[in-house]
């Protein structure tokens, strides 16, 4: 058999509010991972801004490129191709990250590959777990995205669930503002929680009729709302640790049972958690205890893997490049791509 | 000397390569569209297909010279994007050329003043007042976001022959014949709106500039470049104002100036 030659792959994420470039070997191994966080500026405005993240993205992306292929001590010479996000996302902060490969891969002479966003948060799961292969369940949560995926082969999804309302980030967002913790609500809540008890209320646990797989979250989080209102017109002192607890894990409940029941459902015995969320710790436990319970394999990317990076994007590419995807110079940003669509 | 050139700003979308050979210059190629906006899709194929054409090696090149504003946001940011992932994988320096200043450079030797026009919505334009003065493009108002009456009233004080060019112009046109007409008129000077292959962004125009930005040391690394919006973001604006009310207590404080007592 003839020696398999490594493939390295220049990664470029710039989706949301993270500028991030990555170097990754072979899809699993990476060289360097460099983000620019923005969460900061971010927070003055309680969310992301799309008009600030673009321009903070244009101002910061090639410093990220160049550090992130210093850090790999490698060349653009040295690369296979160049691996970019280009949906879901914010359409103007996409289109940075987009221009800026396309440039590269055209100057530089490599090929192109676009990336779906989910996909390289699934993808995560490679870089850490090297003996992961599909098929398996990933139940990917952020504060964009709620799906529930059967990765059938490398670059083969098939969503089976989906949010029908807000994301599960996005609840935690809305949360955590009510109860004045500001932005990003994951986690605060999370650490909050900590000193709550879990049971000390009863917030509801959302199920879509003939669609088991499906989420809804609007319902809990206006159940939290009403909570907070109640307390306040009876005159009761918040106890914000208690709601911030019972909310993640009315949350928590429905994302664990939905997972285990796809992976019955679906007879693949193997799960896996993706996205800025499942490095939630509650999120973690409740999974892993269910699983253990199940004996069910269970893995999640370490939580620098989990919120948006570019080693995800890398490994991601490397599958699609290995599958012949290939991207031309008209390559656009498509801000709400489907997983699975070219 | 060779200058790889790129205007996404406004409507059209535009790429040339420009030399110059000790006395004389040339425009080797030029690929202008103004046809739907497009650019994330457009811009590079048109660059490729230029090179091509003219069989450019791309390492051949002395500077990426890019239209850096003002503009739509996003267009800046595509052009500007583009000519930095082309600075980074080249190691070319990058020439940050102002939109409204490489509009004007289309109507090189005009005797009169140049009035380029960029629709920059919420009432106002992107614009600025140029003339050649000794064949150089100097400018009497640097580009600006003002309303249309602002910038036409700033004209008809000047009392000179104005020519309009820009995608502005067919939204103003008739706003500016309104002001502009009696005032210019009773001065005895005109106003003219440029022909159809001059009144647009052209990236021969921002080349042909960059190349004496760059003799003059105007030049910045790719990674440092950044688009000049001339605006703040909507959010932006938005706080800023908010603190500026916020204030106010304070402001009026301010009217006992202890000079007044």
């Amino acid at each position: 058999m003839k020696e398999k030659k490594d493939i390295l792959i220049l990664a470029i994420e710039s989706s949301c509010d993270e500028t991030a470039a990555a170097v990754v070997r072979n899809g699993r191994e990476v060289l360097s991972n460099v983000i620019f966080s923005q969460i900061a500026l971010h927070t003055l405005y309680g969310g992301v801004v799309p008009e600030i993240a673009s321009r903070k993205h244009i101002e910061k992306i090639n410093y990220v490129i160049q550090e992130a292929l210093d850090r790999a001590n490698v060349g653009l010479k040295d690369l296979d191709a160049v691996g970019v996000t280009y949906g879901p996302g914010l359409v103007g902060a996409l289109l940075v990250g987009v221009a800026e490969a396309k440039a590269i891969s055209y100057a530089a002479n490599l090929p192109l590959v676009g990336v779906h966003h989910i996909e390289g948060h699934i993808s995560a799961n490679y870089i850490e777990n090297k003996d992961l292969e599909p098929p398996f369940i990933c139940l990917v949560v952020s504060g964009g995205h709620t799906h529930l995926v059967v990765v059938r082969d490398y670059g083969k999804y098939e969503v089976i669930g989906r949010t029908r309302d807000d994301a599960a980030g996005e609840a935690f967002d809305k949360v955590a503002r009510a109860i004045g913790l500001g932005y990003p609500g994951g986690p605060k809540i999370d650490k909050l929680s900590k000193e709550g008890n879990p049971d000390a209320i009863h917030f509801p646990r959302a199920k879509v009729e003939d669609a088991p797989y499906d989420f809804s979250f609007s319902g809990v989080k206006s159940a939290v709302l009403n909570h907070i209102n109640g307390c306040r017109m009876k005159g009761e002192t918040l106890r914000e640790a208690d709601i911030a607890a019972s909310f993640q894990k009315a949350v928590c409940d429905v994302l664990v049972s939905h997972a285990l029941q796809a992976v019955k459902d679906y007879g693949i015995p193997k799960l896996a958690l993706a996205g800025g969320v499942a490095s939630n710790s509650a999120l973690r436990q409740a999974m892993k205890d269910a699983c253990e319970r199940e004996r069910i394999p269970l893995c999640y990317p370490s939580p620098a893997l989990c919120t948006d990076n570019a080693a995800m994007i890398g490994a991601a590419a490397y599958y699609e490049y290995m599958n012949g995807t290939r991207h031309g110079l008209d390559l656009n940003a498509v801000p709400n791509l489907q997983l699975g669509e070219r | 000397m060779k200058i790889l050139a790129l205007d996404s700003s406004g409507l059209v979308a535009s790429v040339a390569v420009v030399e110059e050979d000790g006395l004389d210059s040339s425009l080797l190629a030029e690929y202008t569209v103004n046809y739907k906006k497009t650019h994330s899709q457009t811009l590079l194929p048109m660059l490729d297909e230029i090179a091509k054409m003219i069989e450019l090696d791309l390492s051949t090149i002395d500077a990426v010279a890019v239209a850096a504003g003002p503009g739509s946001f996003t267009g800046l940011r595509i052009g500007s994007a583009t000519a930095k992932g082309l600075g980074l994988a080249l190691g070319k320096p990058l020439i940050a050329v102002p939109t409204v200043d490489g509009l004007a450079y289309n109507l090189y030797g005009t005797d009169g003043v140049i009035c380029p026009l960029m629709d920059a919505r919420r009432n106002q334009v992107y614009t600025g007042i140029y003339e050649f003065r000794d064949n150089h493009l100097t400018a009497i108002e640097p580009q600006m976001a003002v309303s249309i009456r602002e910038i036409a009233e700033k004209l008809c004080r000047m009392k000179r022959n104005v020519i309009f060019l820009g995608d502005g112009v067919p939204v103003y046109r008739h706003k500016l014949t309104e002001i502009l007409m009696a005032e210019l008129r009773a001065g005895g000077k005109s106003f003219s709106f440029a022909p159809a292959h001059l009144n647009k962004q052209r990236a021969g125009a921002i080349g042909a500039l960059a190349i004496q930005y760059f003799k003059e040391g105007r030049f910045q690394t790719a990674a440092e470049h950044q688009p000049d919006y001339l605006r703040l973001s909507q959010a932006e604006r938005e706080r800023a104002e908010q603190k500026r009310t916020e204030k106010q207590p304070s402001a009026s404080e301010e009217i006992y100036d202890p000079q007044d007592v």
